[in-house]
């Protein structure tokens, strides 16, 4: 029996590839066009070409810092974060084989809250990288708690959302107990501000830490696509099929912490995007992963990016915090998947 | 050579569910496990496949000890079927059975000309090779445990495990579960509830009891009615049936109210 490769469908391939990343560009290139001041798609390109190349374009010092400081960090590091917390998502609901999984249902995002105040507040830096550190620690502390509370409590599919919720709530009180009692004023109304998701302060460094943290941890999704497919009959399928379980949820779970961990620390808390994106990928590319999370990663970014459009301009005058945008589109979308999975059990 | 237990022990929650087991499985025959509820039938069978992880004593594939395999090696040469799997992802028959393949895929490998003949054979084998495009989730229970079986066939295994394949389908899909099963010539072990098909069925039959095996042989051998009133605490008359294999009548005293009726 031969062993050729069947050749996969290339042009095809690319030809989706480059229509993904052409609706990238211009979800980014939205963003960097409006918002208070409007400015034109042909002064966008000048200014990035003068940040990028140094040009020299004759484009006025507001323009360039309002597009290249401003508005590009502030997309790109929506698209990360975007991307990154469907692909949490996506991962999440394969192995856990529940619908409703996602980072902030399952309280990593709480999690990460707690660690990136505690931080804040009680000093060590506050750095982008020691803030993503204590965020770090708060997620996979909350990872332990909810594993061990749905272990517990017989660790069937809809105990894990019930001790998602109880630790959400308990890292929930952590941080406003940390906030209360330890941070004066001006910090509790930043860190407030903060946690209902802002994409406000974000400035380049962020943007460096975030995209090789995205990059590496969507490298380690790829490789495990397969090994995700595996988990779709259950843990002992997967085990049956090969699959050394104990290892792959270890290295999951915990990249899909890096990856929470990192965006709660510069953008606060977003909810609902690593809940709907999945279902809306899967039902455009089907369940097989080595598609899915490719088509999670861009469409999240996509979706964040508009979000954080509508953000600035939904209010005149105001800026929504992120939270709220996802949360508006998120919440009928969650009530939709409960609605379906009653149906089909 | 094939799989075999040698006075494996394994507890839940400090009770002893599987109990200094000994077992040899024969090459290309089918051993059944009969025994009630909570026997510990399930339990062995996953300590068979290393699902779980014997406290003692040791389960050996050819000689070699099953707990210093790699898993993947394990999943090319023994596959399992559960009982009653089940899944909400959106799946067609083919991707079930395609599943299969994973232990013989690397985490970049593309889809060979092998993979798919595989996957076509497998499918051919339990007779659904129409159904190839079909969503799981629309078949009936009897053509998902054929789905299953592709899907371990798939693993192009030497020996098949199987946990009660038969449960929860009617009598004509049973029996044909079971006589596919005869007809691969792969080396099965399953879990039984249904003596008589057990008889029909299986070249050789362990009986187990509270976590041990209390008897095995051939069904002739094994199906007493001392053993069978001893185990299930059932009342019967064994005589040979037509098939020429032992055929199981449970006595029912006719004074039992709702028989007597």
């Amino acid at each position: 029996m031969s062993h050729a490769p069947i050749a996969p469908n290339w042009p095809a391939r690319i030809a989706i590839a480059l229509a993904a990343l052409l609706a990238l560009v211009t979800a980014i290139a939205l963003a960097v066009t409006i918002g208070e001041m409007k400015i034109p798609l042909s002064t966008a390109f000048q200014a990035l070409g003068n940040g990028v190349f140094n040009l020299g374009y004759p484009v006025s010092a507001i323009q360039q810092g309002v597009i290249f400081d401003y508005r590009l960090s502030r997309a790109l590091l929506a698209a990360l974060c975007g991307g990154t917390l469907a692909l949490s998502g996506a991962i999440l609901q394969a192995l856990l084989r529940n619908p409703l999984a996602e980072p902030y249902i399952l309280g990593i995002s709480a999690g990460a809250s707690t660690g990136a105040v505690a931080v804040m507040i009680l000093g060590f830096g506050g750095t982008v990288l020691t803030l993503s550190g204590g965020a770090f620690l708060g997620a996979i502390a909350a990872l332990a708690v909810v594993a061990l509370l749905a272990t517990g409590a017989g660790g069937s599919s809809d105990r894990v959302i019930l001790a998602g919720v109880a630790g959400s709530q308990l890292f929930n009180a952590a941080t406003a107990t940390i906030v209360t009692t330890l941070a004066n004023a001006e910090q509790a109304r930043g860190v407030m501000f903060w946690l209902l998701g802002n994409f406000g302060g974000v400035r380049w460094p962020d943007v460096w830490v975030a995209t090789p943290v995205a990059l590496i941890c969507f490298g380690i999704c790829m490789l495990h696509a397969k090994v995700l497919d595996a988990f779709a009959f259950g843990a002992d399928a997967a085990a049956s099929l090969g699959v050394a379980v104990a290892r792959v949820k270890i290295v999951l779970f915990a990249t899909t912490a890096v990856m929470t961990a990192t965006m709660v620390s510069i953008v606060g808390t977003v909810g609902f995007v690593g809940l709907v994106i999945p279902h809306a990928a899967r039902f455009l590319v089907g369940p097989a992963h080595a598609r899915l999370l490719p088509t999670c990663l861009v469409i999240g970014a996509i979706f964040m990016i508009l979000a954080d459009i509508l953000s600035r301009i939904l209010v005149p005058q105001q800026i929504l915090p992120i939270g709220v945008v996802t949360a508006l589109f998120g919440a009928p979308a969650f009530a939709l998947i409960l609605y379906r999975a009653r149906r089909a059990t | 050579m094939t799989l075999a237990a040698h006075d494996i022990r394994w507890s839940a929650a400090r009770k002893m569910i599987v109990d200094g087991v000994t077992l040899r499985a024969e090459p290309g025959r089918i051993l059944g496990l009969i025994g009630p509820n909570g026997s510990g039938k399930s339990s062995l069978l996953r300590l068979l496949c290393r699902l779980r992880k014997v406290e003692s004593g040791v389960v050996t594939l050819d000689d070699r000890d099953l707990a210093t395999m790699a898993r993947r090696d394990l999943a090319r040469r023994l596959a399992f079927v559960e009982q009653q799997a089940s899944t909400e992802v959106q799946l067609s028959v083919c991707d079930v059975v395609k599943l299969g393949r994973t232990p013989h895929r690397g985490a970049l490998a593309s889809w060979t000309d092998a993979d798919e003949a595989a996957v076509e054979a497998a499918l051919e084998r339990v007779d659904m090779s129409e159904r190839h495009d079909q969503l799981w989730h629309t078949l009936s229970g009897g053509e998902r445990q054929r789905v299953h079986i592709a899907r371990a066939l798939a693993q192009e295994p030497r020996e098949l495990i199987l946990d009660e394949p038969t449960n929860h389908l009617d009598i004509q899909h049973q029996l044909s579960i079971l006589a596919l099963l005869r007809r691969l010539g792969v080396t099965c072990i399953l879990a039984l509830h249904d003596l008589n098909l057990a008889s029909l069925f299986c070249d050789e039959i362990a009986v187990m009891h509270e976590g041990r095996v209390v008897a095995s042989g051939t069904p002739s051998e094994v199906l007493t009615e001392d053993l069978i009133s001893r185990v299930f605490g059932v009342a019967v008359s064994i005589r040979a049936g037509a098939s020429g294999r032992r055929h199981i009548e449970y006595l029912i005293d006719p004074s039992d109210e709702g028989i007597a009726r």
